[in-house]
């Protein structure tokens, strides 16, 4: 895929253009109330070790038993990634010591994945489409975390995170840019967003990154890749590729060669350190877990989920192109997130769609972005914007007073037809009023008069003063054809 | 009250449903019976406090008339068996002082039915030998004397450092040697390739492996889980029958156990023989067999034959796969199943500098030799590079043993009549210290069962030419123990029970 080379993409060093090549595994931790070999919540926060049970801690002869919201969260996102459906997956124990890996061993998908391979269609902020391949998605345990400032010299555990069920999603190496590689994380989450698979919380880590990452000149065959683990936010995942991929850079230029190896980015001293070597490399001693059958089930188990899918962002999106007639942008913007989705639907439903999304993006998540607040927490509702959209459609107030009254709802709240009555903010459409008001203005600046007929530009200056003296009321519109026709500039 | 020790468990039973005797006086007995024989160490845990309120519970259960099936019977409980607020340790030192707040399925459904727990039963450590040697508890001696050893000897040995003794096989040997020395009514025990059936075969007792995930494993400190099942040793193919039919059942903690109704099995035993089809192996007349094992099968062959039983040549052709396959398979599960016993949440921990040496001294002193060989084979044919060479052909021979088996049994043959072991019961240090092979060959006749997932009973059929118990294999379909059951009895009947001389440990 993208067989084209954009130039832009490249980057330079010193001795002539690079591409990087990139390919990303995310780990999504799935949306369920238990674990996914284990009836422990998978509720974040709590105490320390307060959701374990006996199979979390790996006690003597305890046996996973496979949760089956779990499995449908993997075939529903399977299914939001257009991908393959596999009917029968094998669980593999991949084996290896660590402290927070109670069993010695994670439950993880090897040989035969639940998921194979599906397309992401991923658009830059340019207005282009890249389509960026799925190799995989399967589910394993999350291991649990070691803690190392609770005790001057011990570690301790909490397994409260042991055995949660994640998704490893693998892409193909076909990301070109940081840029790329944050856009296609980005719609990856916004597709899990929709799905309800994962709540793609970074801060959490319910959503990180491993980024492989390699260069070539372009044309040449893939170069030596690198892996750099755990990346947890969108920013860093762009920076630790640029940092990485200069890395690389410098030391083929300096007649080096690159190590394939594991490692770690450090966003506070922007550089990427070395993990492990390949030979350092675990032998993870993959075989199947003989404790569960393989995972088995029927196309009609696949189908009733796929019946249940959610309008997915790319056909959102398209939607909202021809029944609202948006440009691609803004259709973009409004699909990013499935709560804007809705928040647009219903202020544009039965409005123009156009002056809707105008509204919903332009001022409303301005407001909204200055203050910090997410949508779900608008103190303006889609009916009350839809209601500030309905009174500049019928004209009863101006673009200037709507936003006025947008600032009003968001501060004080309120209803806001009953604002405008209350306050006063009609407009004034009366032609005899805006008359008056274009005489009384003419009479006292018989001079300005004279200069607009030659220099119509003028015009603006007489439109704001008629607008002062009716205290903004005044339609606009109304005013400067008044004055036009009263200082015959037609 | 010697006569109640003697009593079999459907005995024992019958007589407590007439109120002829009582749970308290039957446990008492027991518990009697395992402090005067705590030298044979079959025991590693006697728990006769929680023995006797539960016999006093089964008594007024038993008066109320609301008695469940194993009201009342004194069990012994292998070591490998999680018991809730008992110690648990495999009879490893890496699970040192272990006291699981859980019971395992078999043994809560033990107790559900009105059972009496006695105490924890030692076993090789984790399940691991042939012997019983290689528990961190010390060997079991067998209740069956060495053959000529006078008295004297015998308490000599019995007090010092007991070589020579006979082992009471292994894994199950604190259970077929409590069964044996009449220290409890039935035990419970654990099968990967022959762990319930040798030791029976030794200790002239009745065990049954049922098919796997006929019993469920949760609870059961895993050995290699897709081999381990859970079966009972007691003296007689009814009492087998009795414990399987409360041990086996569905469990949805298991995903391998299986959602199938638990037959009344006792109703197979006395069923009639006649007509069914009895494959005998070719493959399974090994090199070296003795006379006394042929002589042995040919007898069982008789019994079978005289009860109506059709007696066919089968072909196994894989068998000769079977013990080097299962030495790759069950020790690679076992390399994985025994990582989570690290010193960092439970059991035993020898600190070191960092986490690694904390690890290694950990494992290297909680682990005895056995248990360490097997987890380096098991961690080596699961290594990169290896893995296709060993794992991945093993499984392969594994598919075709199966189908072995599944193509005698499409030809008609309902069960296939093998020897047990090899050999005899030998004697305690005498065996495997040098080629630990040696050790494993007893296991040839055994772990096809396993690999193949089917159920096997064995049972004495007769004695070796120095009086020592051997013991003869049922092979059935897949959960067809009832056909087992059936058969076993007709070869009970004939050959009559086997039990030692007399209580020379005492």
């Amino acid at each position: 895929m993208n067989a084209t080379l954009d130039p832009k993409k490249l980057i330079s060093g010193a001795t002539g253009d690079w591409e990087v090549v990139i390919g990303m595994e995310i780990h999504a931790q799935v949306t369920s109330h238990s674990k996914l070999f284990s009836g422990a919540s998978t509720a974040f926060g709590g105490d320390q070790n307060a959701h374990v049970s006996l199979v979390d801690a790996a006690m003597p002869g305890m046996l996973p038993v496979i949760n089956e919201e779990c499995v449908k969260q993997a075939v529903r996102t399977g299914l939001g990634l257009n991908a393959a459906i596999n009917l029968r997956s094998v669980f593999d124990r991949k084996n290896y010591f660590y402290p927070d890996l109670p069993q010695g061993y994670q439950i993880s998908q090897y040989k035969y994945p639940i998921v194979g391979e599906g397309i992401v269609l991923v658009d830059l902020p340019d207005g282009s489409q890249i389509t960026v391949g799925i190799e995989r998605l399967h589910l394993e345990q999350d291991a649990g975390k070691s803690l190392h400032d609770q005790h001057p010299t011990m570690s301790y555990v909490d397994l409260n995170r042991s055995g949660v069920a994640l998704m490893e999603i693998v892409s193909k190496p076909d990301l070109r840019s940081s840029e790329e590689a944050r856009a296609y994380v980005t719609k990856l989450r916004t597709i899990l967003r929709y799905l309800g698979t994962c709540d793609g919380n970074m801060d959490e880590g319910s959503l990180r990154a491993d980024v492989n990452v390699s260069v070539r000149r372009p044309g040449d065959a893939l170069g030596t890749r690198c892996e750099i683990k755990n990346v947890n936010s969108i920013r860093f995942i762009g920076q630790a590729i640029e940092t990485e991929a200069r890395r690389q850079i410098a030391i083929i230029e300096d007649g080096g060669t690159i190590d394939q190896e594991t490692r770690l980015f450090d966003p506070s001293k922007g550089e990427t350190r070395s993990m492990r070597s390949k030979e350092e490399a675990h032998d993870y001693r993959y075989f199947p877990d003989p404790d569960l059958l393989p995972l088995e089930f029927d196309q009609a188990f696949v189908d009733a989920l796929k019946a249940e899918l959610p309008e997915l962002p790319d056909a959102k999106k398209a939607r909202f192109m021809k029944d609202y007639g948006l440009p691609p942008y803004d259709a973009g913007v409004l699909v990013a997130e499935r709560v804007q989705a809705d928040y647009f639907e219903a202020v544009a439903k039965g409005r123009d769609g156009k002056m809707a999304a105008n509204w919903v993006i332009n001022e409303l998540f301005g407001r909204l972005n200055k203050e910090g607040k997410d949508i779900e927490k608008s103190p303006v509702s889609a009916e009350q914007l839809g209601a500030i959209v309905d009174l500049i459609g019928e004209g009863t107030i101006s673009g200037k007073m709507a936003k006025d009254l947008f600032e009003i709802v968001f501060v004080e709240g309120g209803d806001p037809r009953q604002i405008v009555t209350e306050r006063g903010m009609i407009q004034v459409t009366d032609t005899g009023a805006i008359e008056a008001a274009v005489d009384a203005v003419m009479a006292q600046n018989p001079d300005k008069v004279e200069q607009a007929r030659t220099k119509p530009g003028m015009l603006g200056w007489f439109v704001g003063q008629v607008m002062k003296q009716t205290g903004g009321k005044a339609n606009p519109q109304a005013v400067s054809d008044i004055l036009k026709a009263k200082i015959g500039l037609e | 009250m010697s006569e109640l020790i003697d009593l079999t468990l459907a005995e024992a039973r019958d007589a407590l449903k007439a109120k002829t005797i009582s749970a308290v006086d039957l446990t008492k007995a027991h518990v009697k019976a395992m402090e005067e024989a705590r030298a044979l160490n079959a025991y590693v845990l006697e728990t006769p406090d929680q023995a006797l309120a539960m016999a006093k519970a089964s008594d007024d259960k038993l008066a109320r008339g609301d008695a469940g099936p194993l009201e009342g019977l004194p069990l012994g409980i292998k070591d490998l068996y999680a018991t809730d607020g008992v110690r648990t340790t495999a009879c490893s030192k890496i699970l040192d002082g272990f006291v699981p707040r859980y019971e395992s399925t078999v043994t809560s459904q033990l107790w559900r039915d009105g059972a009496v727990m006695l105490g924890k039963l030692n076993n090789d450590e984790f399940a691991m030998g042939s012997s019983n040697e290689t528990s961190a508890m010390g060997p079991v001696v067998s209740p069956w004397a060495p053959p000529n050893w006078d008295k004297a000897r015998l308490a000599t040995a019995l007090k010092g450092d007991k070589k020579g003794l006979l082992v009471p096989g292994g894994s199950s040997g604190g259970s077929s040697a409590a069964v044996a020395a009449r220290l409890c009514l039935g035990a419970t025990a654990t099968d990967t390739g022959g762990s319930i059936r040798q030791p029976a075969a030794f200790t002239g007792t009745v065990g049954i492996k049922p098919t796997y995930g006929r019993c469920s494993r949760w609870g059961i400190v895993a050995f290699a889980s897709s081999l381990d099942q859970a079966g009972p040793i007691a003296r007689t193919v009814r009492d087998n029958a009795i414990l399987l039919r409360s041990m086996a059942g569905h469990d949805p903690k298991d995903t391998t156990s299986v959602d199938r109704a638990v037959p009344d099995y006792e109703a197979a035993v006395g069923r009639s023989v006649k007509g069914m089809t009895i494959g005998i192996p070719k493959e399974y007349r090994v090199d070296g067999m003795s006379a006394e094992i042929e002589a042995l099968w040919q007898k069982g062959i008789g019994f079978l034959r005289d009860a109506g039983a059709k007696i066919v040549d089968v072909s196994l052709p894989h068998t000769k796969y079977a013990l080097p396959a299962y030495y790759i398979v069950a020790p690679a599960e076992a390399s994985s199943n025994l990582a989570r016993y690290d010193g960092v949440r439970y059991g035993l921990r020898v600190d070191g500098k960092d986490i690694a040496e904390m690890y290694e001294n950990t494992r290297a002193a909680g682990f005895g030799k056995e248990v360490r060989r097997r987890i380096m084979i098991g961690t080596y044919v699961l290594s990169a590079g290896y893995y296709d060479a060993y794992y991945v052909r093993a499984q392969k021979i594994r598919t075709l043993i199966r189908q072995d088996f599944e193509t005698v049994y499409h030809a008609g043959v309902d069960a296939i009549l093998t020897p047990a072991t090899p050999s005899p019961a030998f004697g305690i240090g005498e065996m495997g210290s040098a080629d630990p092979v040696e050790m494993y060959l007893n296991d040839i006749f055994t772990v096809t069962v396993n690999m193949a997932g089917l159920p096997g009973l064995a049972l004495p059929a007769g004695t070796s030419d120095q009086g020592l118990p051997l013991g003869l294999q049922l092979i059935g379909r897949p959960f067809d123990e009832e056909a087992l059951f059936a058969l076993g009895e007709v070869i009970e009947q004939a050959a009559g029970s086997f039990a030692p001389a007399e209580k020379w440990w005492v």
